[in-house]
């Protein structure tokens, strides 16, 4: 299966920053983080919390850049923008489309382990 | 490449960066802590001392400029070399802290390139910055040091109001003369450690040693209202120090040391002479020659610390002080009222 989520030339960077034997705990650390900031997420837009929710998004936009998901993180940073703006009724789709670019990344990460 | 390990504290509220960071540096010899928000990392750069800060902007209870912003504050921590780490979406805010005193800055995600190498370079210049806060320290008290470090040696002067003293060691040549040079040399070391003591103990600046002289200024560069009684303190401790530091040559059977001391106070020329190569604190001025004048008579008096009339104005009461009346000084056309201190 080619790897459409994670750009692997970041991967590699990070593995070589990390050490080989160390990308697993990173990994499953991200792993461990990300669906608690996509419920972060779905809690803050239900209180409409713009805060927390720009916070979480953030968090998830930074660290699925680090692991080189591009789509999970641009998608990320616009639910970013929109607690920024105080825009939470504007979310419409997108956290829906996160979640499924996490699941799809979360796959591809998990075929990259060590 | 030879490098010494660096402690450092990385500081982000994300644990996937701070478990990156952490282990990154690790791996490349350095010794990591890390804090999950300012809060926390301010505790622990007080408690602990550090050689570098790795700083996240976005972070829960105090972010990345109000930890930048406590450090300029605090005296302790106002020269810690801080490199932010930020989103590269976040660089207006990068370029915030840079004009706040950051130092540099890495963008996530991480090159693991860029970060050893900007981690290298900010803590080679810690290290020759404290290098250099230390020579500077070997020859001037830290307000000194602190001054010169802060104006980049500008060697411009002003007038102050300070107190300037002369010391000297009483016969020192006919000292010289009779003993082996090394017991000389160790001798004026330990002379000019005791003095030193003395003087910037109670604040005084020593600026220069010619021979077995010296000269202190009290006042200036930090001005100080009560220079005058520092001035007196300091060399009724100098003598203290040296009444010690006699007994213990009389029973080594070395040779012990008198010296003499004047003080005179008013307006001097303050500034740091010599060229941008080397320079040194000093003043010069009436003032400055009285002092001088004074101290060649504690020879002529037989007393060991006197002083101009206006450094006895500024003495509380409790410093005991004898009138040797007026006396007639080389180059000077009035007469000068000269105290003995003896308490």
């Amino acid at each position: 299966m080619p790897n459409r989520e994670i750009d692997l030339t970041t991967f590699e960077e990070l593995k070589q920053m990390s050490g080989e034997d160390f990308i697993n705990e990173l990994l499953d650390t991200f792993l461990d983080d990300a669906p608690k900031l996509i419920d972060q997420l779905k809690s803050a837009l239900a209180a409409k919390d713009a805060e927390s929710f720009r916070r979480a998004a953030h968090s998830l936009k930074s660290n699925a850049a680090t692991f080189g998901a591009r789509r999970l993180s641009d998608l990320a940073k616009q639910l970013e923008m929109l607690g920024k703006e105080d825009k939470l009724a504007d979310t419409g789709d997108g956290l829906n489309a996160l979640e499924q670019a996490y699941q799809a990344a979360a796959i591809e990460l998990k075929g990259l382990r060590a | 490449m030879l490098r010494a390990p660096g402690q450092l504290l990385v500081v982000d509220d994300n644990r996937v960066n701070r478990l990156l960071l952490s282990r990154g540096l690790e791996q490349h010899g350095h010794q990591v802590a890390t804090a999950e928000n300012g809060k926390q990392a301010l505790e622990m750069l007080r408690a602990k001392s550090f050689d570098l800060v790795l700083l996240d902007i976005e972070m829960p209870e105090l972010n990345g400029f109000q930890v930048l912003e406590a450090l300029l504050e605090d005296p302790e921590l106002r020269y810690m070399p801080v490199i932010m780490t930020s989103a590269s979406d976040e660089l207006g805010s990068v370029v915030k802290c840079i004009e706040m005193g950051a130092e540099d800055y890495l963008t996530k995600p991480l090159n693991p390139v860029l970060l050893r190498a900007r981690v290298d370079a900010s803590l080679e210049k810690k290290r020759l910055r404290d290098q250099q806060r230390r020579l500077f320290r070997t020859f001037a008290t830290p307000e000194v040091a602190e001054e010169l470090l802060k104006s980049g040696f500008a060697l411009g002067g002003k007038h102050v109001e300070a107190t300037a003293m002369f010391a000297d060691i009483r016969s020192f040549t006919t000292l010289a003369e009779s003993q082996d040079p090394a017991v000389i040399i160790e001798l004026l070391n330990d002379y000019f450690a005791l003095m030193f003591d003395a003087i910037s103990g109670h604040g005084g600046t020593l600026n220069q040693m010619i021979g077995d002289g010296l000269m202190a200024v009290f006042g200036a560069p930090v001005p100080h209202a009560d220079s005058r009684e520092r001035a007196v303190r300091a060399a009724l401790e100098m003598l203290d120090n040296l009444a010690a530091f006699n007994e213990q040559q009389r029973v080594l059977g070395k040779p012990e040391i008198r010296i003499g001391v004047g003080i005179a106070s008013g307006v001097m020329i303050a500034g740091y002479t010599g060229t941008q190569h080397r320079a040194t604190y000093t003043c010069v001025g009436d003032t400055v020659n009285l002092a001088a004048r004074i101290e060649a008579h504690t020879k002529v008096a037989g007393q060991p610390i006197l002083i101009d009339e206006n450094t006895r104005m500024g003495l509380p009461e409790s410093l005991a002080v004898a009138a040797l009346g007026p006396v007639q000084f080389k180059g000077k056309q009035q007469l000068v009222n000269v105290f003995s201190v003896t308490a």
